[in-house]
């Protein structure tokens, strides 16, 4: 039982269930899922796909804090891809056809690769401060946005378009499966070649990670571009969701959810070591508890005041100095010393 | 410095004496730059628009940005100890929103103004406590101090209120003459005291150089004795404190009280502070390289105001552009001072 504590995953996960016996004690059917017209319906898959932009921007952000960094702009990317893509289609001469949607999510695409690396140049080749470094893209961002859209909400008619952020695959919503294709892919190519322990000694210590012979500026390069590819593809979905792209408003605040959901799920500020199913459940506890506001019938805009206070709780956890502060109110001491007798 | 490298053994004293020349001249340059780069462009705003050569367009950057001139110099406390406040834009949309339902319910402005202060500052001190105390980084500290002010702006009120206090609208209205047409508000006064006392404070008490001490190298400071703790915590209190007065300002400016209002103020108050030439990573920087900061980005907005072919839109663009510029600067000066 002890060690299943300890476990990284154990704490979020409990937050997880705890939040959702809530919500089924408090509506009956909270758990349920009925299929209908061949689609599978229920409050726990409209949480995954209301959360999808959230745990893709949030995978982003895993690897890129993973290294010791962080990324603020990928509101803005969202946005910007967005902005793109919609553009694109509306300006087309067949703004209905599916080739104008595939080179549109082209466009978006490439926009978002585009900003990562510059995000990753100015990291990692010039050496600004991650968090000074993004808040350029951050603050003109939204600017370049307003740009491309003309300061306009642009809205699109394209039924493969609307597919990416409305549509149904294997009776799933295919914004969930492109979020666990996205999932799978970090996983493999983290977890499965050294790109993943690269990534970490980068966190832990990046002078010592380039004398051990490591690239440390390609790996951050890397991070960052995978950042803004996530939040290119989350941007996809939000304005395919909504049909249109809302240069002011599409994403904000995403930044701010994508950290709050990656600090949960047991993944070090401090950079180093990382966790990417933990930050997805953690983006899940970030929108289950956006749910529960809303089945407690408290108004929705109260949810800012509870996501500071997870904040809070959370990075008090996990401070180092918080858990000393635990630890020596407890009489728990005589345990250890019996343990260190026996060895 | 010159007499004393008469008496010491002549080469190596002057030899540092130029290098600390030098340095000092490295540390004034960003502020010098973004001074020149404000005289410029008011020149070029002159030469485009006759119009633009006036005192009073000068006195209306003062007038327009009574609040971030605060925010910035409560900013630039901050991040010369090498922190960050991201929670103060939310703090003034607090300030606005307790000020606005306060005066509503009937309380006498004084106490307002007061219970305001209480709030912004104790909101300040709160996060700086726990940075200071349980070692959390300051960006997320004040990430949950944005949510926490952002909410409570919820929770007092969804909609728009008016304030309609007499104190607060005379305050709104009030010119101060300077001349036969130049004129400034109120608010101008109230930021030029607050300037005026965080120079004083930043440049002549123990706790400014404290700040700067900080900045250069923690712990080197806690080894010289320095009050570390309580200051790392003071500095949070006094951009809550700040903020609070801005939101004060905001009012006599808008005189309402809206849940999103000064929505990214604190990217604003940031990117004055680093044009401005206060250097991000903490140590070096100046007060009134922030007000010039802010001036600058006042400027911005004044002359796509003026050009009516040019959206909103650019103004975060040149504002992004501006911080890529001087953040290139700083990388500069500081390989070349390190």
């Amino acid at each position: 039982m002890k060690s299943i504590l300890k476990n990284r995953l154990a704490w979020p996960v409990l937050a997880l269930v705890a939040l959702l016996a809530v919500n089924q004690i408090f509506r009956g059917d909270f758990l349920s899922l009925r299929m209908q017209d061949g689609h599978l319906y229920g409050s726990i898959i409209d949480i995954m796909r209301n959360g999808a932009p959230t745990i893709l921007i949030a995978l982003g952000m895993t690897l890129v804090i993973a290294s010791r960094g962080i990324d603020l702009s990928v509101g803005a990317v969202v946005a910007i891809a967005g902005a793109a893509s919609c553009a694109y289609i509306a300006a087309s001469p067949e703004p209905a056809s599916p080739a104008t949607a595939a080179v549109a999510v082209v466009i978006a695409v490439v926009a978002g690769l585009v900003l990562g690396v510059w995000n990753g140049f100015l990291v990692s080749t010039i050496g600004v401060q991650p968090i000074i470094a993004t808040l350029v893209l951050m603050t003109a961002g939204r600017g370049i946005a307003q740009l491309i859209t003309d300061g306009q909400i642009v809205s699109v008619t394209n039924d493969s378009y609307k597919a990416i952020g409305a549509g149904y695959l294997f009776t799933l919503p295919v914004s969930i499966l492109i979020t666990a294709v996205v999932f799978i892919l970090a996983a493999v190519l983290t977890r499965r070649t050294a790109l993943g322990t690269l990534i970490e000694a980068v966190g832990i210590n990046p002078v010592a990670s380039r004398l051990a012979g490591l690239r440390a500026r390609n790996i951050i390069w890397i991070v960052y571009i995978f950042s803004a590819f996530c939040a290119a593809i989350a941007g996809l979905m939000i304005s395919s969701n909504v049909t249109a792209a809302d240069a002011n408003n599409a994403g904000l605040y995403i930044e701010m959810d994508a950290i709050l959901a990656v600090v949960i799920g047991g993944t070090s500020l401090a950079g180093g070591r990382y966790s990417l199913v933990g930050t997805v459940v953690g983006a899940f506890i970030i929108q289950t508890l956006t749910t529960t506001v809303y089945t407690l019938g408290i108004p929705p805009e109260v949810t800012l005041v509870f996501k500071a206070i997870v904040v809070l709780t959370v990075c008090l956890l996990q401070a180092p100095k918080a858990r000393n502060l635990f630890r020596n109110l407890k009489p728990a001491s005589p345990l250890r010393t019996k343990e260190k007798v026996a060895v | 410095m010159s007499p004393l490298s008469t008496v010491a053994p002549p080469t190596p004293r002057k030899s540092f004496a130029v290098r600390n020349r030098m340095r000092t001249g490295a540390r004034y340059a960003p502020t010098l730059a973004t001074l020149a780069l404000f005289i410029l462009m008011f020149i070029v705003g002159a030469g485009m628009y006759p119009s633009f050569l006036s005192g009073q367009v000068l006195l209306n950057l003062f007038i327009d940005n009574t609040f971030l001139i605060v925010l910035a110099v409560g900013m630039t406390f901050v991040i010369l100890t090498g922190g960050i406040d991201l929670s103060v834009g939310a703090v003034v949309a607090l300030s606005m929103m307790v000020t606005a339902s306060m005066l509503q319910n009937g309380w006498n402005p004084g106490i307002v103004i007061v219970a305001v202060l209480v709030i912004g500052g104790g909101l300040g001190l709160l996060m700086g406590l726990v940075i200071q105390y349980f070692d959390i980084q300051p960006f997320i500290v004040t990430l949950a101090g944005m949510f926490l002010a952002r909410g409570l702006c919820y929770v007092i009120s969804l909609d728009s209120i008016p304030v309609t206090d007499p104190f607060f609208t005379g305050m709104a209205q009030a010119r101060i003459p300077l001349s036969e047409e130049l004129f400034i508000s109120p608010g101008v006064l109230i930021a030029l005291v607050v300037v005026g006392l965080a120079f004083f404070v930043l440049h002549h008490t123990r706790f400014g150089r404290t700040v700067y001490a900080i900045g250069g190298n923690e712990n080197s400071a806690m080894l010289m004795g320095l009050a570390v703790k309580s200051t790392k915590v003071l500095v949070y209190c006094v951009s809550g404190l700040c903020s609070a007065v801005a939101g004060i300002l905001f009012s006599f400016y808008s005189l309402s009280g809206y849940s999103l209002a000064a929505q990214g103020m604190e990217l604003d108050a940031i990117a004055a502070v680093v044009i401005g030439g206060t250097l991000l990573t903490g140590g070096v920087g100046y007060v009134l390289g922030s007000v010039v900061g802010v001036l600058v980005l006042g400027i911005v907005q004044t002359f796509i105001a003026y050009d009516g072919t040019l959206s909103s839109w650019w103004t975060k663009i040149v504002i992004g552009g501006l911080l890529l510029v001087f953040i290139l600067l700083q990388r500069l000066f500081t390989r070349r001072t390190a």
